[in-house]
């Protein structure tokens, strides 16, 4: 293992505890401390919890701790338990743990951190296990433990071909020594036989059935649901309405003004209109009638926000710097050739095919708050709600349930606050808010919009010797932990051209913001990735050839402080190998296509995932994009933990890329949001969806996540194939139809 | 008062005429396993069997149902045909998130049911009224194809 592998794990020392289980069996109980930045902010010891347990009949149960929305991890952390415990894969069932930090630790669905975070010690709580189950036969047998084998579930001695089961060991092995998970023996991945096997989704066999396992598919004797209706400008505020109307029609049982507490990110002023079904519930919205207070907000606009921006490149001067090394200037004036070019890209929804919704109920008895909600934050959730209802933390139980998608909607949990605000207003009873699709687009917290001016000087080789980068965004005062309208001040090639400068100006808004699917990397990929696509043609070469140039004798930048601790840095290395694949893959440079097919090649590294794409696309004569095929070759470490995961997640990551590429916009208009539902937010539907190639190339590092780093290059892929098919640039997203169309 | 027959039973429901079917069974009923996704008949994740014919129940009001055969995908496996494709479904492991494969295997039913062996562009427009966010499309296509391979059919 390399030493960049190793660096991943220092900081974390997984705690166990074994115990009898009720009725016979082995308890084991474990937790994680020393994680960066766990939820509770702390990294001490927390209390312990069950993880996994043995039935005497041999059952396994293991706790899925995060929450699951379709990245497939509460299929996989099981499966890193259950390879080292040897289990047999077919007889462990899974279920969901609720929301507790203190016994779990994080609990997050964001950043693809969890493959990196559990890999080491997901494995050191089954291997320990399997060391007490062996210690217990050992005793029972009179032999040492050192001298048995384990498969599927069962111990053998081969001296004489006994066995004992899991189950018939249980017990006894509650009462073994626990060992310290740092220093038991991890299998050789040779030996791995659920780790490295395509596994089905736990889930799957129940949804095949339309099983009810979704948040919005919570039932409670006596419940009722709700909507919410909440101002259409961003930064409104409540006036008055006409709850008596909404209340008088038909199954409608109480309509409430709620008072807004906190920002968008919690609870926003509106009415919550409550009946005994909800689509009678959503039709009384119609009669509310809400007057709003607009304030200074109604003004603006997507059009205006560009008119600013573009005059904030054409000024030259960013507000602010970001970074800045050698002397720009001289290298400019210098130069034999100069690339300047203005990018930008659109405001993003988020469009989880599960609306936002949360089940919640106030039990005034006990003064607790109990919820049920597909979120990806649910410790954060937790957390905020109690502070709103002002409530200690243990007064909110949350329940968390399969989210029908994410991309990062559900790292804020406004839902959760509507649901918890409206239970409170009717104590004892269960109350389900449902948001319509209309309430999801026009209420979301958007990937950010942002503009770059880019410039690069080119010396009479074509040798990149100069780059300047103004960045117009948005100012987020109010952003919590992570900022989606900012860029890395060292973004690439920042560290691998001489004389470079980045600085960023930035915009007044009430528009709600957040993370999206790769944050900042959707959106810088396109714009890095494509403007070197310029430069490399300027040059007289092609992108890979470009990129392969710029860190040609880089070494791998050293382990650094990421979100979740020690992180490899940037490896050139993995980079070159990934690109080398993808154009092996492809046939890049010597590829024959039909008539009118050209290919355009992307890289990008985020979430510690290196990928190179190449996308085959046609334009036609009205200016339509196809894209036919796509060639992904991807780093994510030494080990693909479920194959069948693993797969989707890429090929679904890059169709949704394609689909940023090929036609979504969020607009404003007034203060609002003027996109609705599905025909004017077009998610990529089946014709869409090209031929998608993919290999993954080992590396010798521990393993990391994929729910994010394969979108981000394949959209300056599809651009920059656009420019191969017609000659002209793509600098704004989504493709304008109008700039291609020949007829 | 709404007279329907769902799943091959007689169900009586005091809700309006105009109410979709959807709301009907998800919160009348209790039979959740129809997604709500769009309202607008957009996304496909309401898709029910009307006599065969796959529907969006959110755009179907009840008092349009009287005396028709609806079919959800609670009734799915109950054909050799819906069992067919669910075995595919997990065969090929076609789903990330889920949450829209109810309508995508209601719509993909009633595709084979009419057209027992769909070419891909027959599938690509049978199935384009059904969203997948998460984008599983390559693995419904090809989930589609081996159930169509095992030829069963939609008769109990």
């Amino acid at each position: 293992m390399s030493e960049l592998a190793e660096t991943m794990q220092v900081s974390r020392r997984t705690l166990l505890k074994a115990s009898v289980l009720a009725g016979g069996g082995l308890m084991l109980s474990a937790t994680i401390p020393g994680i960066a930045r766990a939820a509770t902010g702390s990294a001490q010891a927390a209390p312990l919890n069950a993880f996994v347990t043995i039935a005497p009949d041999g059952a396994i149960t293991i706790v899925g701790k995060n929450p699951e929305i379709g990245q497939g991890i509460k299929t996989m952390l099981p499966m890193l338990i259950a390879e080292e415990l040897d289990a047999d894969w077919d007889k462990v069932a899974i279920v969901q743990g609720d929301s507790d930090s203190r016994k779990y630790g994080p609990q997050l669905a964001g950043g693809s951190f969890a493959t990196p975070m559990n890999w080491i010690p997901m494995r050191q709580v089954g291997a320990a296990g399997r060391a007490m189950l062996l210690e217990a036969a050992a005793k029972r047998w009179g032999v040492t433990a050192s001298s048995l084998t384990t498969s599927k579930g069962v111990v053998t001695n081969p001296a004489n071909g006994k066995t004992l089961t899991y189950g018939e060991l249980a017990t006894d092995a509650a009462a073994s020594a626990v060992p310290d998970p740092g220093k038991v023996a991890l299998k050789d991945p040779k030996d791995f036989h659920i780790i490295g096997r395509k596994i089905g989704g736990i889930d799957s066999p129940k949804i095949i059935h339309g099983e009810p396992i979704y948040g919005v598919d919570t039932q409670l004797p006596g419940m009722v649901y709700a909507a919410y209706e909440r101002a259409p400008v961003f930064g409104a505020k409540y006036l008055s309405a006409n709850l008596a109307a909404a209340k008088a029609e038909p199954g409608v049982i109480d309509v409430i003004a709620i008072p807004g507490s906190g920002g968008p990110e919690q609870l926003v002023d509106g009415v919550a209109v409550i009946a005994k079904n909800w689509w009678l519930a959503n039709k009384a919205r119609s009669k509310l009638g809400v007057q709003w207070d607009n304030g200074e907000w109604a003004s603006h606009s997507t059009r205006g926000y560009d008119e600013q921006a573009r005059a904030f490149m054409a000024s030259g001067k960013p507000a602010e710097s970001l970074n800045k090394k050698g002397d720009t200037a001289a290298a400019f004036a210098s130069a034999a050739k100069v690339v300047d070019a203005e990018y930008h890209y659109p405001f993003l929804a988020h469009v989880p095919m599960e609306p936002m919704n949360c089940t919640a109920q106030w039990h005034s008895k006990t003064g607790t708050m109990e919820m049920w909600a597909p979120t990806q934050t649910p410790n954060g959730g937790q957390q905020s709600v109690a502070k709103m209802l002002g409530l200690p933390e243990d007064k909110v139980v949350v329940h968390i349930t399969r989210s029908g998608g994410g991309f990062g909607r559900r790292l804020i949990n406004d839902f959760m606050h509507q649901a918890a605000a409206i239970a409170k207003a009717k104590p004892d009873t269960p109350v389900q808010l449902i948001w319509t699709r209309e309430d999801d687009v026009r209420g979301d917290h958007y990937r950010p919009a942002g503009w770059h001016r880019l410039r690069a000087a080119l010396d009479d080789k074509g040798k990149l010797t100069a780059i300047e980068d103004h960045f117009v965004t948005f100012d987020l005062p109010g952003a919590g932990g992570f900022n989606p309208a900012t860029m890395p001040k060292d973004h690439f090639p920042y560290a691998f051209v001489p004389n470079a400068s980045y600085g960023q100006s930035k915009m007044k808004t009430a528009v709600p913001m957040g993370a999206l699917r790769a944050p900042t990397s959707n959106a810088l990929s396109f714009v890095f990735q494509s403007f070197l696509d310029e430069v490399a043609h300027e040059a007289g070469t092609d992108l890979p050839t470009l990129l392969l140039a710029l860190v040609d004798g880089a070494e791998a930048e050293p382990a650094q402080q990421g979100f979740f601790g020690k992180q490899p840095g940037f490896d050139p290395g993995r980079m070159r190998s990934v690109i080398k694949k993808a154009v092996a893959m492809s046939d890049w440079g010597h590829a024959s296509l039909p008539q009118g097919h050209a290919l355009g090649f992307g890289y990008y590294y985020s979430h510690l995932g290196h990928f190179a794409e190449v996308a085959e696309v046609s334009v036609s004569k009205a200016g339509l994009v196809t894209v036919h095929n796509v060639w992904i070759a991807g780093d994510v470490g030494s080990t693909i933990i479920n194959p069948f995961g693993a797969l989707n997640q890429v090929q679904g990551a890059a169709i949704d890329g394609i689909g940023q590429a090929l036609s979504l916009a969020v607009e404003l208009d007034k203060g609002a949001v003027t996109n609705s539902n599905f025909h004017n937010y077009a998610i990529p539907r089946m014709p869409v969806a090209p031929q998608i190639y993919v290999e993954f190339v080992p590396s010798d590092n521990a393993p990391t996540g994929l729910g994010e780093p394969a979108l981000p290059p394949v959209i300056p892929a599809v651009t920059n194939a656009v420019f191969a098919a017609t000659g002209k640039r793509i600098r704004s997203l989504p493709i304008d139809k109008k700039l291609l169309a020949t007829a | 008062m709404a007279t329907l027959t769902i799943n091959g039973e007689t169900r009586t429901l005091d809700v309006p005429d105009d109410m979709p079917l959807l709301w009907a069974l998800r919160n009348e009923l209790g039979m959740v396993g129809t997604k709500f996704g769009c309202g607008m008949g957009l996304c496909g994740a309401c898709t029910v069997h009307v006599d065969g014919v796959a529907t969006r129940s959110c755009s179907a009001p009840v008092g349009s149902l009287a005396g028709k055969k609806i079919s959800t995908i609670e009734h799915l496996g109950e054909t050799p045909l819906g069992r067919a494709l669910q075995k595919a479904w997990l065969d090929v492991d076609v789903m990330q998130c889920g949450y829209c494969q109810a309508g995508q295997l209601m719509t993909a039913s009633a595709l084979l049911a009419k057209n027992p062996n769909p070419s891909q562009a027959e599938v690509d427009s049978a199935m384009q009224g059904n969203i997948c966010r998460c984008a599983c499309y390559g693995r419904i296509r090809e989930a589609i194809q081996i159930a169509a391979k095992e030829g069963a059919t939609a008769d109990v």
